[in-house]
């Protein structure tokens, strides 16, 4: 097979305060593959997450992007690869404009002038907000902001996206243009949710983290039918949710 | 370029000996015509202009305390110096105001930041300003919902007994904001920040710009000089 976008090998962490995070965590992710991370509150996923940049490094094991090992001296490829959008987007979006919040990875990755000018227009356009780059973010809707973030990481050309709980306090219309985005960018993406039927809709496989280990991993349809294995991990879906009529609905596209 | 014709022309304000009432007349001369190149409406200007206030009541005070050679105004004593120096304030606090006024009525607090960087102000504090303006709404919308979670809990503000609540929104408030800091730091080392913020566009203000205001405070200057001269 191809060489994996991401790559974990028995990686471990523990927090300075003693508690362990992750425990001997294997995970692959291929080219194309959009992957739901699952698992309650303190499984380990937002550390899996911040493993995949290299802003925590493994205290055992390996973590490799497209081949890459996440190390030191790597930090800059291994960043331009892997567009991590952070849960509230005021914290990654800071910028006093969007043009130039947009623009921040790119110059940090050497873009100057009209290269750089592209490359944020590119990406503004991808999540339909070129409208908005001379506002002031704080000036946008809760929505808005959240597109902003995601074309911030575009704008690095990344080669997986990232989303940590993507749809958290966004409107049922926010939610569905933000779906709408993510099919059309068709990029490898590793979303990072408690919102099932949103993983379902956007994903084909998921990975159900519990105390830092890999506990599932398999077709998300499989996954979401798994009645003991969903009660282990605190996972439900919504009250009266169909999931075989959404899974018929998915297949029929 | 127009933050350094707008301090350019204070300087040839304040340098303006006070003796010279018609260049004062000359310098509001040219506040008017930048309110109008810049569409900036009168009303909206002596609004603005009301922030000079104490300023202006300290002036009026001068005459009747200062000391010296006294003369006779509308049958009061008053000091001949004090006049003067009250005039002095009320005539460039004004001046200085109105232009600064303009300045913020026609320009983006990102266009000032940039002007601030592209005249060699250190990024740091730069970079430090236009986080403090980008996070103010942040700040006050959490102080906000803290204040009406207090209030639906029946909390009545009142001066003693306040305090202690008070000073407990106040700590939550620093360290949400502190945590908030190591986010945004970390989502920017994900965005490849290295400890420099990346330098954006380069582009100088247009050179009839330039001209415009060079030709403005030129003008003030010229005023300023001519004013030492026939004094």
């Amino acid at each position: 097979m191809s060489v994996p976008v991401v790559s974990l090998q028995g990686v471990g962490f523990s927090y300075p305060d003693g508690r362990r995070a992750l425990d001997g965590v294997d995970l692959h992710i291929h080219h194309g593959e959009r992957v739901a991370l699952l698992g309650p509150n303190g499984a380990g996923k937002t550390t899996l997450v911040l493993h995949l940049n290299g802003i925590l490094l493994p205290q055992e094991g390996t973590v490799a992007v497209a081949g890459i090992p996440v190390t030191r001296p790597n930090f800059v490829e291994v960043r331009r690869r892997v567009g991590v959008v952070f849960q509230d987007p005021d914290d990654q979006v800071f910028m006093p404009t969007v043009y130039e919040d947009v623009a921040f990875g790119p110059a940090n990755l050497g873009l100057r002038g009209e290269a750089l000018e592209a490359r944020v227009d590119a990406a503004l356009e991808a999540v339909g907000m070129q409208e908005r780059r001379r506002r002031a973010p704080h000036h946008l809707s809760y929505g808005e902001r959240r597109l902003v973030a995601i074309a911030t990481v575009l704008a690095m050309e990344p080669e997986i996206l990232v989303l940590d709980e993507p749809s958290a306090n966004l409107d049922p219309a926010g939610r569905r243009e933000l779906a709408e985005v993510v099919r059309r960018l068709g990029l490898t993406l590793l979303m990072v949710t408690h919102d099932l039927p949103y993983a379902l809709q956007l994903c084909d496989r998921a990975v159900v983290l519990g105390g830092g280990r890999i506990a599932a991993d398999g077709p998300i349809g499989q996954i979401l039918a798994d009645g003991a294995l969903m009660a282990a991990h605190r996972l439900e879906l919504p009250a009266g949710f169909d999931l075989n009529l959404m899974l018929r609905l998915k297949r029929q596209g | 370029m127009k933050l350094a014709a707008t301090v350019a022309f204070v300087i040839a304000v304040v340098a303006t000996p006070r003796e010279a009432f018609w260049a004062f007349g000359a310098h509001a001369v040219l506040v008017g015509l930048a309110a109008a190149a810049g569409r900036v409406p009168p009303g909206f200007l002596l609004r603005r202009l009301v922030i000079e206030t104490p300023f202006l009541l300290f002036a009026v005070f001068l005459p009747f305390v200062g000391t010296g050679e006294r003369i006779q105004v509308l049958g009061m004593g008053l000091s001949r110096s004090g006049l003067w120096a009250a005039w002095n304030i009320v005539a460039k606090a004004t001046l200085g105001a109105a232009a600064s006024v303009i300045l913020a009525a026609t320009t983006q607090v990102p266009d000032l930041l940039k002007g601030f960087s592209r005249l060699r102000f250190p990024r740091v504090l730069t970079a430090m300003t236009g986080f403090m303006v980008r996070y103010l709404d942040v700040v006050i919308g959490e102080l906000g919902r803290m204040r009406t979670a207090l209030r639906a809990r029946a909390y009545r503000p009142r001066w003693i007994g306040e305090a202690r609540a008070l000073a407990a929104v106040a700590g939550t408030l620093f360290v949400r904001s502190y945590e908030r800091g190591e986010r945004v730091y970390l989502a920017m080392q994900a965005r490849g920040y290295a400890g420099v913020m990346p330098e954006l566009e380069a582009t100088a203000a247009p050179a009839r710009q330039w001209l415009g205001a060079a030709a403005l405070v030129a003008f003030a200057a010229a005023v300023a000089g001519v004013g030492w001269l026939l004094r």
